[in-house]
């Protein structure tokens, strides 16, 4: 009871600070729109190779890039953090009775309420390129994209613990959100990927999650890609989030 | 009136026992330790203002961020409050108040909203946190700007804020990492008068600084600390007397000239002690400014060129001088 209380107050106070800045929902939405805009239409020729059925490009990349969206839009959300370290807030917290998980989830959600907004949106900008939308199967695709939120954010405030600055955290996350996402077959399915390509893409959690999520949006909903890539994301979100956690009960330690 | 737990003695707030504090610091792929607190024992008594004085670097936030509960000691014991630093962080954490040099002010947020937080965080419920809020605005003179985000706040409003946000929930101890570094004159007499009544309000202040006036004028108790080790520790006139003598400075041309002075002096005058720091003789001696002139007389017939010649009563630098042979006040330059 005390710990959701505190969860909720932490919650408050990040939508506030958002909600006075609501255009960094937006710009985050630019390198999103830009894909739609000018990478998608590039896809629409290609329709027939493997993994892209003719006339269904949209339906098939949209969901990655809502994946992809996930996985960028949540990774630096540790710079604020850093920032909060330096000007003494976080010990301000940690120096009162509240519990650390409750310093941290509440802002976790935050960063997975402002992704489903953005998600939304996106989606619904793309429904004019022909996205159809299975109802059922973008809600729990929505779902999928909470997830990978808590997993991507509790990563970046757990190296924002560790490095407190700003240079480092850029350039760790940099290096690991870019072959991450190369890796999940994004852009273009992993189907057209030689072997190894396709194998290494095995050990990379977020390729069961664009699998997932491109089931979803086909209406899959009790496809075994689907239950896969919760399961796998599920595990990695608890595996960062308690990580996280770890790091801020140590980072004055 | 809150209760705490078991006091180890009625009259202390705190008491340490051999608090250390190493941590490994890696610089060019080696690991390095470095012994940031040595064994502190400390004595803090119930509404008293104690305060930490020593250099940057010497210790004193990282014993204070060990007795809010944020670090955790490599060794040693501490009570606070009655309560084990090792068991009880929890009554710690709700009994405490603590402000860090950082402040810890939300600017992104406006000053009611820093404050109506942190009382809920204590576990205020929100009518309360707000009246409470409310509080601490009229008694810091806040309004003129509680409504407004603390990013626009100056250096001194800002502050009152922190100091605000460390009492929110009326705790019996405040400890305070160097209160009013880099803030105005004015802001900084503005301080030094809130600390003042919140010690008449009952409330036992832990402070650190490295300014020589503030520990002189603010702190009832002055534990002076340099390298991780307390050298020494009383009230400041205690500490001060403990000197026993003035100190008088005499400048020369150069540093063979202060050597030849400096011999000269520990020979001929009845000097408690005399140092030289390069071109400048440090005498120590009782009833200074009698023996001056026979002082001077002296240099004279021997040849040695005085140039300047400063005589000071026992300061709390002298303090530090005599114990650790460094001046607090090059360290600040």
């Amino acid at each position: 009871m005390k710990m959701l209380n505190e969860t909720r107050l932490m919650f408050i106070r990040s939508i506030q600070h958002t909600l006075r800045n609501p255009i960094w929902i937006f710009l985050n939405l630019f390198q999103p729109l830009l894909y739609l805009f000018l990478f998608m239409p590039l896809l629409k020729g290609l329709g027939g190779v493997p993994g892209l059925p003719a006339g269904k490009t949209v339906q098939v990349f949209i969901p990655g890039l809502l994946v992809m969206l996930a996985l960028f839009g949540s990774a630096f959300v540790g710079f604020g953090l850093v920032d909060e370290i330096r000007t003494g807030v976080i010990e301000r917290f940690l120096v009162t009775p509240t519990n650390r998980v409750a310093i941290l989830l509440g802002r976790i959600l935050k960063d997975v309420v402002v992704l489903l907004v953005q998600c939304i949106l996106i989606t619904l900008v793309a429904v004019p390129f022909g996205l159809s939308v299975n109802m059922g199967g973008f809600l729990i695709s929505l779902l999928l994209y909470a997830i990978i939120a808590i997993a991507m954010a509790s990563m970046s405030y757990a190296f924002a613990l560790i490095f407190k600055s700003e240079d480092t955290l850029a350039s760790t996350l940099n290096t690991i959100a870019l072959p991450v996402s190369l890796l999940s077959g994004i852009m273009l399915p992993l189907a057209l990927a030689p072997l190894w390509l396709r194998n290494m893409a095995k050990i990379n959690p977020f390729s069961y999650a664009v699998n997932a999520s491109r089931a979803l949006f086909a209406g899959n909903i009790y496809n075994g890609d689907v239950a896969t890539g919760f399961i796998i994301i599920g595990l990695l979100a608890i595996l960062t989030f308690w990580w996280a956690i770890k790091s801020l009960e140590k980072m004055a330690a | 009136m809150k209760k705490g737990g078991n006091y180890m003695t009625d009259q202390l707030i705190i008491e340490t026992k051999s608090l250390r504090k190493n941590f490994v610091s890696r610089s060019k792929g080696k690991d390095k330790l470095v012994e940031a607190v040595k064994g502190v024992d400390l004595a803090i008594k119930k509404g008293e203002i104690f305060g930490f004085l020593g250099p940057n670097g010497a210790g004193k936030s990282t014993t204070q961020k060990m007795l809010s509960t944020i670090l955790l000691p490599t060794s040693g014991e501490a009570k606070i409050i009655g309560y084990d630093l090792a068991m009880q962080q929890q009554q710690i954490r709700q009994n405490i108040g603590y402000v860090s040099q950082a402040g810890g002010t939300d600017s992104m947020s406006t000053g009611v909203e820093n404050l109506v937080l942190q009382a809920q965080l204590y576990g205020l419920d929100a009518t309360t946190a707000k009246s409470r809020a409310a509080e601490f605005i009229a008694r810091f003179q806040m309004s003129s700007f509680a409504d407004r985000q603390a990013s626009s706040y100056s250096g001194g409003q800002r502050r009152r804020l922190d100091i605000a946000l460390g009492m929110i929930h009326h705790p019996q101890l405040l400890l305070l990492d160097e209160p009013t570094v880099g803030l105005d004159p004015l802001s900084r007499a503005y301080l030094w008068d809130e600390i003042k009544q919140l010690k008449n309000d009952g409330i036992t202040i832990f402070l650190t600084t490295h300014y020589l006036d503030e520990a002189d004028k603010l702190c009832d108790t002055v534990a002076i600390i340099d390298n991780g080790e307390i050298v020494a520790q009383g009230s400041p006139a205690q500490l001060k007397s403990d000197i026993g003598a003035d100190t008088v400075l005499f400048g020369f041309s150069t540093e063979q000239i202060a050597q030849k002075a400096k011999e000269l002096l520990a020979k001929e005058a009845k000097a408690v002690k005399v140092e030289v720091k390069d071109n400048s003789v440090y005498l120590y001696i009782q009833d200074g400014e009698r023996l001056l002139p026979n002082i001077l007389r002296l240099m004279d017939t021997h040849n040695l060129d005085v140039q300047s010649i400063n005589l000071s009563k026992p300061s709390l630098d002298d303090v530090f001088l005599k114990h650790t042979g460094r001046s607090l006040r090059e360290d600040n330059l």
